[in-house]
């Protein structure tokens, strides 16, 4: 799981829950909050912690959530490099990679004021493919319009 | 693939091959050959934006063709609309007739509609974003001039940012191979950055300047487009732009005789009435050719 001096941080041991891993440093409140835990779940954050794989790193540990592939999904817009480990009665039971999804649906929108998804009253959901992973860059199905890694963190913490 | 039943939403989604038959079947219906092929059809022209000459132009070829077509102008359409959703009026629109043209103010809307519509959805300009007849217009104009769009050096001028028109003709180009692409265009009005993208992923060979006199010796084909008033968020920034650029005949005399200038139309300043009577004028020629290409279009996508 983590390595280095953050990882102590985080030993108590969850009996159920998620521990991801390997968040690039600073987007750990943001992926928290595509977690959307129960208020009273109990939650584990580290941040900038050492990692040979990005310098600095932060991790997030909830209890009591099972990461569904749709948060899965979102989770890897904001941190595509992370590693999720899903935990049952005490033991890593599934480790996914984060991959980000080719089609997003519903969760950003559309940054250009005149594209059809902003227009008031109308029945369209905002949906994006995929056109770069790493860093992620996603274009609006509809217009056209290019978002960046950076729109995508500051919609989904904003 | 072919067109038979297709959505027509962006010129990207065509193959050389498409463009062909297209480009074909247009010059069947300069011969004629066209006169009464939709007969018993009905088009519907759906145009939520002012438009005179697309909605001429649609219009005029359907009824060449023997087609019916219903629809509304941009004055009507807000009393047809009432409010109601672009999904709705598309709804109704697809029980009524064969095929929708769309004009809308919205990126995007021509998509939509064709998400909603079950039958053909044609994108007759979709807010600052696409156009792909008109880029159609322009590939089949320079075919008519030059024996083929391949090859040659284009240069758009103008506004870069907001007309759909030269985002289309940029999308257009990547289909084929030209020679060099020169994007000419004052600081303000730079090439959004989608479409930097695109021109960079289909290894199209081009540039971004601000200057067209040290491109115009080079140039074949010179694209030019208004500055699009109407989409500027900001109007203070429109007046530092307006009338930032033009094409006079002296810019002209630095030309190879053969270049030929071509424009979307209507023009405001930035091309002098004197290059009108000059033989590198081929906006009206252009023109001329907007019934017959879309005879072939609506054609094609009708009967096959
Ligand atoms: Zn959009």
């Amino acid at each position: 799981m983590a390595e280095g001096s953050g990882s102590k941080l985080l030993v108590s041991k969850i009996r159920e829950g998620t521990v991801i891993d390997h968040i690039p440093a600073g987007r750990a409140l943001v992926v928290l909050r595509l977690l959307n835990p129960p208020g009273d779940a109990r939650v584990a954050i580290v941040m900038n912690a050492e990692s040979r794989k990005l310098g600095r790193k932060d991790i997030v540990k909830v209890e009591g959530v099972i990461l569904s592939p749709e948060q899965t999904a979102a989770v890897a817009l904001v941190a595509p490099k992370a590693t999720i480990n899903i935990i049952r009665d005490y033991v890593v039971v599934e480790k996914r990679k984060a991959s980000p999804p080719t089609v997003v649906e519903g969760i950003l929108r559309c940054t250009n004021p005149t594209c059809i998804t902003r227009k008031p009253g109308e029945p369209v959901k905002p949906r994006f493919k995929l056109v770069k992973e790493e860093p992620v860059t996603l274009q609006c199905t509809y217009c056209g319009t290019i978002i960046t890694q950076e729109e995508v963190v500051n919609q989904l913490y904003g | 693939m072919g067109w038979l039943g297709r959505d027509v939403i962006s010129v990207l989604d065509f193959s050389r091959e498409d463009l062909e038959a297209l480009f074909s079947e247009a010059d069947r219906a300069r011969r004629g050959e066209l006169a009464g092929a939709l007969e018993g059809y009905i088009v519907a022209l759906a145009f939520f934006e002012p438009s005179t000459r697309t909605r001429m132009s649609f219009e005029s070829a359907a009824k060449r063709l023997g087609a019916e077509t219903i629809g509304f102008t941009s004055e009507e359409a807000t009393s047809v609309a009432k409010g109601e959703s672009l999904h709705d009026t598309v709804k109704m629109l697809d029980s009524y007739a064969d095929a929708i043209v769309i004009r809308h103010r919205f990126e995007g809307a021509a998509t939509y509609a064709a998400e909603v519509a079950e039958h053909p959805v044609i994108n007759g300009g979709d807010g600052r974003s696409r156009h792909p007849t008109q880029a159609f217009l322009d590939l089949y104009t320079v075919r008519d001039l030059f024996g083929s769009p391949e090859g040659l050096v284009y240069t758009i001028l103008g506004d870069l940012r907001y007309a759909r028109t030269a985002a289309s003709l940029m999308e257009a180009l990547t289909i084929y191979r030209p020679r060099k692409l020169y994007l000419v265009s004052p600081q303000l009005l730079r090439p959004r950055r989608e479409h930097l993208d695109l021109l960079e992923r289909s290894g199209v060979p081009f540039e971004v300047l601000g200057d067209v006199e040290e491109v115009i010796g080079e140039t074949d084909v010179l694209y030019v487009v208004r500055v699009q008033k109407e989409r500027f968020p900001d109007p203070q920034e429109y007046e530092r732009v307006k009338g930032s650029y033009r094409v006079t005949p002296e810019l002209l005399e630095k030309a190879k005789p053969t270049l030929k200038v071509l424009h979307p139309l209507p023009r405001v300043d930035e091309i002098d009435p004197r290059v009108d009577s000059t033989p590198h004028a081929a906006y009206f020629h252009q023109a001329s050719l907007g019934v017959p290409l879309r005879m072939a279009l609506l054609k094609l996508i009708l009967k096959g």
